[in-house]
């Protein structure tokens, strides 16, 4: 078998014990690895509550990882989401991935729950739980300072033991499996850390060819000013979009009631390559290098941490986001998460939050302290308990990112529609809304949204599942990656056949979400956007989202999905993409 | 959809791609909607509803393309033709060719591909997002295709290989150019001033942008403008139409403390390097064709870079003034913007390998309008002088 391993590792926490699972062929054929595999094995399992016993925390390569495909380095942690309910999956970079296919597996399914704290450590086919006790409640750079150097690792920190729903699982310290409270998942079966050393390789079908593939994506790639201009991702950081947004008047500020931050000026990529001078670095295998670390080993805030920690919450001191940034990372916290709850705490309690509150918070909803008791809960349920729900920005409870869909109608389409709750990277339409590729259309119009959105839904579903990065398609395209995948496979295959198979791994998400009750209702956006507008200048104006509109396309979303028009899956459909499914 | 849909159709006349009443472009949204009624309808339907797109065109194109077209296509080696230009390697890979316009032969290769040829009948490109990506397609596939001929007819007759059909497309084509380009009218000099303030610099990058496609000195959305004016760089955007600019030129601040412009053309860093180390304060890069084509005759035996001459070439080659030199677009380890800005110093302009003409000045867009004219029209004048040379007209 070239490219997968042909083997998934089975463990049960509650038994300590742990067999073999070899799909068939055919399994990997339809659900090719990564997001579309961890989905396929948590379907089964998707209507138990999120702490059951039962409840599957996956792992999942895909069978470009541990190749040298561009940008493969990555993987997808997947179970379901203790904040929102639905699918949570987070795709994640570092050198894990490379290390569980080195090591002869494609994936871990993690069940049941260890009376104790352990520590799961893999070499090869040697599985060892380990009493990690002595670390409850430690940070994720104290657990990793009791590693060798360079060790591959998924580590919880405090944020996920003491119950933070938006808690992450964060890998080889830092990359960051967030959003939805993966950590939580993992706290609740009672791991600390997962540690993997692999000492085989993943077989490459034709390395002459994927030479040749390389060659396209790398030529693409160079020809992106988005990713490695001098302005670009590469130089800058994902934060060089700091900028671009405030410029086009999209950047959620004061709790999503302006988008536009006077500071950000003072606050962009630029102040933080002058004073922090940062080095690039990035997953195993990737030539963008989008990840920036300081010239004091500090990790240096991604854009969507830059923004949030600034414009939603009102603070213009640097420092602080570096600082935020850190606390979140070694507590293990999702930062936008954070973040949002934050400005909906200022909201509610109509107080401006001090730079000093703003660390101090974080504190304490890491170590579920005073306030933290509430706000570690989410903003969706802090504004509940308050009464005051429409202070709380998100979609099926989840916060929503830095960017304002008031700016960009595609993006408020894919908010509402995202499987995974509020979420701008199941079709990040930034792509064509904002950075003009691979050509741009018209970011106040929802006409012709709805199959773009649906297209790039399935197109992200197959980076996730190959795995690779999204990033990289501001360039390259499936055309090329057809050709990697063929590669290293030696499966051949198209560019439509992959995007087809895309279709399937998201539908099959629908239908998870489906079984839990989530219907039409659910994929809707916050009030504030249908009443209130943003902020306008010359340039543009940011007006409320027109209600009519934005539900006119979310049906034509729907009939083109194959959804029924409740936005739940049909016989129809199902059978067509050879899916499981009863009306 | 339907503004997007009349927008090409009506693009691909004016561009001289097709003629009046040939573009057939559909659009799907919830449904399929089309700019005309048309036979060929039913065979794109299955196209369309058979891949995960949002548009196709398909149109039989306007001469000289059309013949070109057919003769390429009916020589084609296993169904693919490999043209050496730029945008070919770069977005295309290749041209494949569909010996029948029937759906399934044609779905087949459009679900790896973004066009198709089809001898005596045209090309059909697809877009993902937009009917403008068809548009781009189908542009560049002529632009590709043209380029081509004229290489391919270069080594017929340097190679004593050239047929009756080779010099019939060759003679009705060059008649076509010479004609074409002598019609095309040189903007007035602005007595070499440079401009002051920011509204006539964007003034001037939209209305020379327009200019140049005007001209087809530049296809579908490729080639890029830009000025100079005081610690800023006003550029075209990336993906922006050349004659469509209002609103898509981005400020960039030299001392780069924005990243706003991130959305700025891809050859910012080349402009901006040339800025760094000249006294030119205007920009301007095109895609005329007798320039890329003059770029890639050269038929040097034995070079160990062959087949990699668009990234190491070696030779100091010009095109008389004009110095031809490798790199690939961007900013990658053969990017041109380690080429180009070295080799305009004191040159009106300089040629990269298979992609385009670069023209850089102290004062005026309009001056490098006029040389990109000028230079064209030496590069069509010097490549007919070289086949003249080897007895062949």
């Amino acid at each position: 078998m070239f490219g997968w391993t042909g083997k998934i590792l089975c463990l049960d926490l509650s038994k300590k014990q742990y067999t073999t699972l070899t799909p068939n062929q055919n399994i990997y054929d339809e659900y090719i690895g990564g997001r579309g595999l961890a989905g396929y094995y948590l379907k089964e399992v998707i209507k138990e509550p999120w702490d059951s016993e039962k409840m599957r925390l996956l792992f999942f390569t895909g069978p470009l990882t541990d190749t040298p495909s561009p940008t493969s380095g990555r993987m997808t942690i997947m179970s379901r989401s203790p904040l929102t309910g639905t699918l949570c999956d987070s795709s994640v970079g570092g050198t894990l991935g490379g290390q569980i296919k080195k090591a002869g597996w494609d994936g871990l399914i993690i069940t049941g729950k260890s009376q104790n704290m352990i520590g799961i450590e893999i070499i090869d086919s040697s599985i060892n739980f380990i009493d990690a006790s002595n670390l409850k409640g430690s940070t994720i750079s104290e657990v990793i300072s009791k590693f060798e150097k360079n060790s591959s690792t998924a580590i919880i920190g405090p944020a996920a033991e003491n119950g933070v729903l938006f808690s992450n699982i964060v890998l080889d310290s830092h990359h960051f499996a967030g959003r939805g409270g993966l950590g939580l998942v993992m706290a609740n079966k009672n791991i600390k850390y997962i540690k993997v050393k692999g000492t085989g390789k993943t077989s490459v079908f034709d390395i002459n060819e994927l030479r040749k593939a390389r060659e396209k994506i790398f030529r693409l790639t160079a020809a992106s000013p988005i990713l490695l201009g001098e302005l670009g991702i590469s130089n800058y950081g994902t934060g060089a979009l700091y900028d671009l947004m405030d410029s086009r008047n999209m950047m959620p500020t004061d709790n999503f009631k302006a988008t536009k931050f006077n500071y950000a000026p003072k606050l962009n990529a630029y102040q933080y390559k002058n004073k922090y001078e940062p080095k690039k670095t990035g997953c195993p295998g990737c030539h963008i290098l989008c990840k920036k670390i300081g010239k004091n080993n500090e990790i240096l805030p991604e854009f969507e941490t830059m923004s949030h920690f600034t414009a939603l919450i009102g603070n213009k001191d640097l420092d602080t986001v570096v600082k935020a940034n850190n606390i979140c990372n070694e507590m293990g916290m999702d930062t936008i998460s954070a973040a949002a709850t934050l400005a909906c705490y200022s909201e509610i309690k109509e107080k401006i939050i001090t730079k000093g509150k703003v660390l101090s918070l974080l504190y304490d909803i890491a170590l579920s302290k005073g306030i933290g008791k509430e706000l570690k809960l989410g903003s969706y349920r802090y504004a509940e308990l308050k009464g005051q729900e429409e202070a709380a920005m998100t979609v099926k409870k989840q916060e929503l990112p830095a960017y304002d869909p008031r700016g960009a109608y595609g993006m408020a389409l894919s908010y509402a529609t995202s499987t995974r709750s509020g979420c701008h990277l199941r079709a990040y339409p930034i792509s064509h809304e904002i950075l003009r590729k691979p050509v741009a259309t018209d970011r106040f119009t929802f006409n012709g949204k709805a199959r773009i959105i649906k297209i790039s839904e399935d197109l992200n579903a197959v980076i996730d599942s190959l795995t690779t990065c999204k990033f990289l398609f501001f360039a390259a395209t499936l055309e090329e990656y057809a050709q990697v995948f063929y590669a290293v496979t030696g499966i051949k295959t198209t560019a439509q056949d992959l995007l087809k198979k895309g279709e399937r791994i998201y539908y099959n998400e629908y239908t998870m979400n489906a079984l839990n009750g989530f219907t039409s209702k659910d994929n809707d956006l916050p009030k504030r956007f249908f009443k209130n507008p943003g902020t306008s200048t010359i340039e543009s104006k940011i007006k409320p989202l027109k209600r009519k509109d934005f539900l006119k396309c979310l049906k034509d979303y729907y009939k083109i999905r194959g959804l029924d028009k409740n936005g739940l899956p049909t016989k129809k459909e199902t059978e067509k993409l050879g899916i499981e499914w009863k009306d | 959809m339907e503004r997007l849909i009349k927008k090409y159709s009506k693009k691909l006349v004016e561009h001289g791609l097709c003629n009046e009443g040939s573009p057939l472009i559909g659009g799907l949204e919830v449904e399929l909607i089309w700019n005309k009624k048309d036979p060929s309808r039913k065979i794109l339907e299955k196209v369309i509803n058979s891949l995960n797109i949002t548009s196709i065109l398909f149109a039989e194109p306007a001469e000289p393309y059309f013949s070109i077209l057919n003769y390429l296509s009916f020589k084609a080696n296993e169904l693919t033709i490999h043209p050496k230009d730029c945008e070919t390697r770069t977005f295309l890979h290749d041209i494949p060719v569909s010996l029948k316009f029937e759906a399934n032969s044609i779905i087949k290769i459009l679900k790896n591909r973004k066009s198709v040829i089809i001898p005596k009948h045209g090309i059909i490109t697809i877009g993902t997002i937009s009917p403008e990506q068809t548009f781009i397609v189908y542009s560049s596939v002529c632009f590709a295709l043209f380029v081509k001929f004229f290489d391919d007819y270069y080594y017929s007759i340097t190679s004593n290989n050239i047929n009756e059909q080779q010099k019939t497309i060759f003679n009705q084509t060059i008649d076509y150019y010479k004609n074409f380009i002598s019609k095309i009218k040189k903007v007035s000099s602005t007595n070499n001033i440079s401009l002051k303030k920011e509204d006539e610099v964007i003034k001037s990058i939209i209305k020379t942008g327009k200019l140049t496609v005007d001209c087809l000195m530049v296809d579908s959305f490729f080639g890029n403008i830009s000025y100079k004016l005081k610690k800023s760089i006003y550029i075209s955007q990336t993906g922006s139409s050349l004659d469509e600019l209002i609103g898509c030129i981005d400020k960039c601040p030299i001392n780069q403390s924005s990243c706003a412009a991130i959305t700025a053309s891809s050859e910012f860093s080349a402009h901006k390097d040339i800025y760094l180390n000249t006294k030119n304060k205007a920009i301007l890069h095109g895609h005329p064709k007798f320039c890329v084509i003059m770029s890639l005759l050269c038929r040097k035996n034995n070079c160990k870079f062959k087949g990699q001459c668009h990234i190491k070439c070696p030779e100091k080659r010009y095109a008389k003034d004009i110095p031809i030199v490798s790199g690939e677009v961007g900013t990658g380890i053969f990017g041109l913007y380690r080429t180009l800005p070295p080799a305009i110093k004191n040159k009106r302009g300089v040629i990269v390998y298979g992609h385009g003409l670069f023209i850089a000045d102290k004062y005026s867009l309009e001056n490098t309008f006029n040389n990109l004219i000028d230079i064209e029209t030496m590069c069509l004048n010097l490549y007919l002088e070289k086949v003249k040379e080897n007895n062949a007209i």
